[in-house]
Parts: C-alpha cells; sequence; structure tokens
C-alpha cells in the first residue's frame, strides 16, 4: 500500500511542517474521545438513578469527610460496592449512582488495602470506630491501619458555612437556612437534648444526632470523622427501593 | 552602530517578568497575611520568596551577562541553551531519589504500621500522594521537561526560545512540586489521585505550562530543518494533551480565596469519569508519549542507527493519541458508571495494545544491525529493556481492562504492580538511559565516570524489579481470590482482615524489591555527579570504543 499510494504518506508532510497545524490537530484528536464518553453523562437520565433518601451532608458530617480526604483515606478504602456476589455479602447492597451525586469530588477509591467503606454507616459503634481510629490494633490486631489519635483535637469548623455556600454553588442542595444555622447544626448533631436537634433532623432527614462516643460540649475531629463513616450507604432505604425502576 | 558602544540596559522580558514576579510576590504576601488556614499561609508566604528571590535573580544575571542578551549563534552553529536543562537533570535526580525512597518507607509502612510512627505527617496517606507525585512529576516531569528542551534544540538546530521563559519553566514546575510536596504532609489535597494539588498550586502549574508550550512551539518556529522530528511530535503531544486534562480535571471551587480547601466542580459519577478520564491520561500522555519522545531521539542516538520506520512513526504517532484518550473508564470497571462507558472504555484500551506495541517495536528494530552494543553498552541496555518493560506493560494493561479479568484484579495490588512494571521498567529506565546520554553530552565530559557503575545499577535495579512485580503479582491475584472465595457450606472463607495478614510476606519482598531500585538510584546519582566533577574511574580505560571510528568513544557529542 506505501508504495502504491506514496501521495498518501506525502501527504503527512503538512503536520510535519507546520507546528500549529500539528497542535490542532492533535487537539482534536485527543478531544474527541474524552468528548463521546464524558459529554453524555451530564444529559442521559439513566446515569443516575432516581432514588429517594440520599441528601447533601450535614455540617458535621461534610466536616468529617474533609478530613477523610485530608487523611488520604480513600488510598487504601474504597467507596463503591460492585454488583458480584461476594461484594455483596460482604459489603452490602451495590452502590449507585445516585449515592456520590452530592460527592464533590467522589470518594470511590481504586485500592482496598482495607475493606471498602461504601456502607460502614451502622456496621460498628461509635466507640469501636473510636478506638479502632485512635489505635486500629487494639481492637483488629492484623490491621496494617495508621493510628489516628490525632484526630482528638478540636474541630476547626467555625467557617463551615463557606463550605456549605461553595457546594451549593456547585449544585448541592443546600437551603438558604441550611447555610444560616451551618455552625449551629454542627453542635446540635452532637447533642440529641439539645434545642436544635429536632429541627436539624427536619432539614437533613436521617441524620444521626448523637455524641458519637466523645464529648458533646467540644466537637473533636475524630466526632465529625465517626459522624460521616456513620452515615455512608445509610441515605437510601433498600428494603424499598426497586432495582427494576432503574435499569440502565 | 554596532561598533559603538552603547549603554547596557535590560531587556523588556527582565523588566516585564520582573515587575510581574515582584507584583506577584506582593499579593502572595497579602495572601499570606490573611489566610484562613496554616498551610495556605506558609505556601502563599513560599510563593512571595520564590518571587523576591526571582526578581534578585534577574537582576543578578543582568549585573552578570554582557551588554547584549546571549547570541543565537556562535560562528555560524547554533549556541544552544543549556542551563534550564542542566538544572532540570539535576532536580531529577534528586526528585528521583526523595520519591524512591519516601516508596520504599510506605511500602515498609504497610508491612509494619508501626513506622507511620504515629504523627499526622508520616501515615501512609499523607506519603502515599507525596511518592505518587515525586517520581511521576518531580522525577519524570524534570526528565521531560529537560529532554524536551534539549531535544527540541538540537532537532531544530536553533537556540531555545525565549532568554527568561526557558529558566521561568524549570523554576517555576519545580516550585510547583515543592508546593505540592509539602501540601501532602500538610494535608493539603483534593483526593483527586495523581492531581492531588490545590487549586492555587493548579493555577501555578497551568501559568507555567502554558509558559512551557509557547517555548517549545516558539522553538520549533525557529527551526533551520523544514521537518518537525518525530519526538517532537510526541513532546507537542504530550503538553497540549496534560494541558487539556490538567485544566478540566481540576475545575474547582475554592472555598475562599484565602484558603487551601476547594471543592471540585463535578460530583459522583461524572466526578470520577473525569478523574480517570485524567489519571488514565496521566499514564497515556505524562507518562507514555512523553517518554515515547525521549525513546526517539535518543535510542537512535544512542544505537547510532535511524529510527527504523518512519511511516510506522505517524501511525504510531496518532493512533496512539487517539485511542488513549478513551480508555479511561477501564478504572470503573462494574461501578456505577454506565455500562456503555465500561464497555467502551475496554474496547479501546485492547485496541491500544496495537498502537502500544507498535511504537516498541520502532523502537526495537531501530537496533538493528546494532543489536552486539548490548553487549558493550549498558546505558543502551537501559533502553532496550525499558523497551521491553513497556511491551509487556501494555500487553498485561489491556489484558486487565478486560471486564471479567478486571473483576478480580480491580483493588487488589495486582494493579500496583502492573502500574510498576510500566513505572520502574519503562519509564524510570528509559530515563535513567537518557539521563546516562545526557549527563556528559550536557557538561562536555568524554564518557561517564564508570560503565561498571550503569551495570552494576541495571542489575541491581532490574532484580528489585523482579521482586516488585512478581510478589505483586502472587499478592494480588491471591487477594483477589481469597475475597470471592466461597467455603463448602457457602459462606465467604475469609475475613477481610485474613486476607491483610495473607498480604505480609509479599509485602516485605515488595519493599525489598523497592530498596534494591533506591540502590540502583543512588548508584546512578554517583555516577552522574562524578561525572560532572569531570572523574574518570578506573575502569574508563575498558570504553567502548567505536569500532568504525578508533579512538572516537561511542558517546561522541550528541551532533
Amino acid at each position: 500500500m506505501a508504495t502504491a499510494q506514496p501521495g498518501l504518506w506525502k501527504r503527512h508532510e503538512i503536520f510535519e511542517k507546520n507546528s500549529i497545524l500539528l497542535l490542532i490537530g492533535a487537539l482534536i484528536v485527543v478531544a474527541i474521545g474524552g468528548l463521546v464518553e464524558i459529554t453524555p453523562l451530564f444529559y442521559l437520565k439513566s446515569t443516575v438513578e432516581t432514588v429517594e433518601g440520599v441528601r447533601p451532608y450535614t455540617p458535621l458530617e461534610l466536616a468529617g469527610r474533609n478530613i477523610y480526604i485530608r487523611e488520604g483515606c480513600y488510598l487504601c478504602h474504597s467507596q463503591m460496592i460492585r454488583p458480584m456476589r461476594d461484594e455483596i455479602e460482604r459489603y452490602g447492597h451495590f452502590s449507585l449512582a445516585a449515592e456520590s451525586m452530592y460527592d464533590h469530588p467522589f470518594q470511590w477509591g481504586s485500592k482496598r488495602t482495607g475493606p471498602d467503606l461504601a456502607r460502614v454507616g451502622g456496621k460498628y459503634s461509635d466507640q469501636w470506630h473510636r478506638e479502632h481510629l485512635k489505635d486500629p490494633r487494639a481492637v483488629v490486631p492484623a490491621s496494617i491501619m495508621p493510628a489516628y489519635a490525632f484526630l482528638d483535637r478540636p474541630l476547626d469548623a467555625d467557617a463551615i458555612a463557606d463550605d456549605l455556600v461553595a457546594n451549593r454553588a456547585l449544585g448541592v442542595p443546600y437551603t438558604d437556612k441550611m447555610v444560616a444555622l451551618a455552625r449551629s447544626d454542627l453542635k446540635a448533631q452532637l447533642d440529641p437534648d439539645g434545642p436544635g436537634a429536632a429541627d436539624l433532623q427536619r432539614r437533613y432527614p436521617g441524620a444521626n444526632v448523637r455524641d458519637f462516643g466523645g464529648d458533646k460540649a467540644r466537637a473533636a475531629e475524630i466526632d465529625a470523622l465517626i459522624a460521616y463513616l456513620q452515615v455512608l450507604g445509610t441515605m437510601v432505604d433498600f428494603k424499598i427501593y426497586e432495582d427494576k425502576k432503574n435499569l440502565r | 552602530m554596532a561598533a559603538t558602544p552603547v549603554a547596557k540596559y535590560m531587556t523588556e522580558g527582565e523588566v516585564g517578568l520582573g515587575l510581574a514576579l515582584l507584583v506577584g510576590a506582593f499579593v502572595c504576601a497579602l495572601a499570606s497575611t490573611y489566610a484562613v488556614d496554616a498551610p495556605f499561609s506558609f505556601h502563599m508566604g513560599l510563593f512571595a520568596l520564590a518571587g523576591l528571590a526571582g526578581v534578585v535573580a534577574i537582576l543578578k544575571r543582568y549585573e552578570a551577562r554582557a551588554f547584549e542578551p546571549a547570541p543565537q549563534e556562535i560562528d555560524g552553529k547554533p549556541n544552544y541553551n543549556l542551563g534550564p536543562v542542566k538544572f532540570a537533570v539535576v532536580a531529577a535526580m534528586v526528585w528521583g531519589i526523595a520519591g524512591f525512597t519516601v516508596g520504599c518507607i510506605i511500602a515498609f509502612q504497610l508491612w509494619a504500621p508501626a513506622l507511620n510512627l504515629g504523627l499526622e505527617y508520616t501515615t501512609f496517606g499523607r506519603l502515599r500522594p507525596l511518592h505518587t507525585s515525586a517520581v511521576i512529576f518531580a522525577f519524570g516531569g524534570n526528565v521531560l521537561i529537560g529532554t524536551s528542551l534539549y531535544v527540541v534544540q538540537r532537532t531544530c538546530r536553533a537556540r531555545l526560545a525565549g532568554d527568561l521563559a526557558p529558566w521561568f519553566v524549570v523554576l517555576g514546575y519545580n516550585l510547583f512540586i515543592v508546593v505540592a510536596g509539602t501540601g501532602y504532609l500538610l494535608g493539603v489535597t483534593q483526593s483527586k489521585e495523581y492531581a492531588e494539588p490545590e487549586w492555587y498550586a493548579d493555577l501555578w502549574l497551568t501559568i507555567v505550562w502554558v509558559a512551557y508550550l509557547l517555548v517549545f512551539l516558539a522553538t520549533l518556529w525557529k527551526r533551520k530543518e523544514p521537518h518537525i522530528f518525530v519526538a517532537n511530535w510526541f513532546y507537542l503531544g504530550f503538553i497540549v494533551t496534560i494541558a487539556m486534562l490538567h485544566i478540566v480535571n481540576n475545575l474547582a471551587m475554592p472555598v475562599t480565596v484565602l484558603g487551601s480547601k476547594s471543592y471540585p466542580m463535578f460530583a459522583g459519577v461524572q466526578d470520577a469519569l473525569i478523574q480517570w478520564w485524567y489519571g488514565h491520561n496521566a499514564v497515556g500522555f505524562f507518562l507514555t508519549a512523553g517518554f515515547l519522545a525521549i525513546m526517539y531521539y535518543f535510542v537512535p542516538k544512542r544505537a547510532e542507527r535511524p529510527i527504523y520506520s518512519y511511516r510506522l512513526s505517524i501511525i504510531h504517532f496518532w493512533a496512539l493519541i487517539f485511542m488513549y484518550i478513551w480508555a479511561g473508564p477501564h478504572h470503573l470497571h462494574y461501578t456505577a458508571l454506565p455500562d456503555w462507558a465500561q464497555t467502551l472504555g475496554m474496547t479501546f484500551s485492547i485496541m491500544l495494545w496495537m498502537p502500544s506495541w507498535g511504537g516498541m517495536i520502532n523502537g526495537l528494530m531501530t537496533l538493528s544491525g546494532a543489536w552486539d552494543k548490548l553487549r558493550t553498552d549498558p546505558v543502551l541496555r537501559f533502553m532496550v529493556v525499558s523497551l521491553a518493560f513497556y511491551g509487556m506493560a501494555t500487553f498485561e494493561g489491556p489484558m486487565m481492562a478486560i471486564k471479567a479479568v478486571n473483576s478480580l484484579s480491580h483493588y487488589t495490588d495486582w494493579t500496583i504492580g502492573h502500574v510498576h512494571s510500566g513505572a520502574l521498567g519503562w519509564v524510570a529506565y528509559i530515563s535513567f538511559g537518557a539521563l546516562y546520554c545526557l549527563v556528559p553530552w550536557l557538561w562536555n565530559r568524554r564518557e561517564l565516570y564508570s560503565l561498571k557503575l550503569v551495570e552494576w545499577h541495571f542489575w541491581i535495579s532490574t532484580l528489585g524489579i523482579v521482586l516488585y512485580i512478581s510478589s505483586m503479582w502472587v499478592a494480588g491475584i491471591m487477594q483477589g481470590l481469597m475475597w470471592r472465595a466461597y467455603n463448602a457450606l457457602g459462606f465467604l472463607e475469609y475475613s477481610f482482615v485474613e486476607t491483610v495478614e495473607a498480604m505480609q510476606p509479599y509485602y516485605l519482598v515488595r519493599a525489598l524489591g523497592g530498596v534494591l531500585f533506591l540502590t540502583g538510584g543512588l548508584i546512578m546519582a554517583y555516577n552522574l555527579a562524578m561525572t560532572i566533577a569531570g572523574r574518570t574511574a578506573s575502569d574508563s580505560a575498558a570504553l567502548p570504543m567505536d569500532e568504525h571510528r578508533p579512538g572516537t568513544p561511542v558517546l561522541a557529542a550528541a551532533e
């Protein structure tokens, strides 16, 4: 073919002799794949299932999530259960796209040096998490997780309302009230007997309101992290969820 | 007119960049003062100091330089600008050692968790991005920038475009590395793998990268050859694609412009695919296209043979860059990403095998008629073995992208093994080969300090790679099988922690493999340092001389 059509090879010279054409050509060629694969995810309705129960994180959960990100937990723990028998039996119902629809950024992870955490919420007690985070080997002798005793320090979340605002700007449905009350909601979640508890649960249905095994008067980083872990995978009630309705 | 002595004056570039740095330093100093969190304050302070240092450097350089800026040509020969290249080469070596060391530390942490030391700064979660960024972006990035700035000058027979711009690129890039690396230790991360740096570091990198693109392009425009050399296509493809990926994947909303925290623009499933579109093509363009450019220049140069097939390189270039971009979804098999996207990603990943091997064949066959050199030239051997590893990793990759295989391999250490056969075997080896070539050329040395040490480096690090990848293959497949094992009663056979325990011996073997690889790196650093210092070892008498031209070392300057 090469000898039969030397003209074709010759025509490639246009790229070899013109850097701008080469640049534009390369840019067009590399843009195609991404455009075809990514853009439909923004308009195909079947991409994210219609489910009930998925809500924005409470201020305390969001603060905990930021600690999860800061410490790089996602490097060893996935949050994405695949639809295979062993995974469903080990971790629970396979993960839905809807369950991370408000996750900026997503935390699906890529490695399971430790177990998947997509549905860790409610599996262990607050006290278990507390002991385990402080000294993993005190609870699981063969664990290779680092100790996170240093998380027992005050949570710096005075400006948590700004975080809600940033999330809202990106499409997370935080209301004006949620933003205005963010700081008090954060504290209210630690105090089930306090005045804000009932209100908080109205704004964030199903939120766990308790001290998470810590001191309710003093929000610590570890409290926020446990609050986040305990909500993971619990927002959708799979007793009433219908897989068939969301066949993709 | 030229004979009339004129007053020395600063160029527009010197004044412009100096002022820009001064203003930038002032703004950063303000941001540092009013920052809402300590890491941001530290980083803005760092930027401010770097800006001031830049201004001082410009002034000192102006004082020291002749009346006119450096000439484009001397006696009709291009006056190559090698300073920034030398800096990048040394930086690559330093960062390489740092990155390999951190890799060893985190490998041992998985074997003995007490090595996390109970300090927040030394936990696996904070050190792991430091390792990946140090080896990919600090070591690999400096190799890419250094070699590209060298190759583009040589193949265009023209001095680098810009006077200060190449220095801005090299120093600015390394400033980004410092900000990113210290940020990880301080817990500043947006948690997107291989794109962890926060918004302000990303913005800075964008500025540096655009300057890099412009320097590269403007040097191409100065070329004295009608054709753009094939290595430069790959460099250009790498630079422009990384710009696209970096910008899109890092779109984010800072919580405040005075703090480090931001929230990425996309969420959930869209964020996942955009991240792995980025992540896989960081592999495809940063770690592949860029290093293929190195192959296309350094392998022919060292083997003293022309590239095997020019037409194959044309097909290789376009097919590779077209197909790589589609492969991202194979990182998300069986996840909540829609099936059609997974299937598309798998299909292109498998097809990608072909252009990958096309490139490998083009590189290996360049050795035609020069295979005997492998016996005498360990530097060439590094490059040839890198191509063999490239072939192996680009066969393994498509295989792991098949959904059925991926269902076993995903989330396991098999992935880690696969990455390292590519990273250590291909990327690092082709880099080592290029650095071993470049250092004598740049510093005008007849040969390397010691080829015997190159031999040692080669065999020690190869042993290290073999230990690393074979332990991770066994461990990863074992891990995957244990997770899905059922007992006779139909229950899961193993609890998760039992699979963690089973990994222990393999984690140790892997860490030891890493130590061997690091040892090789240290030998290399010593060898290169002695070469730069102008020393010759006792074994230099055994230099392989070119048989056809007695008296000429194989490594004659790259002209």
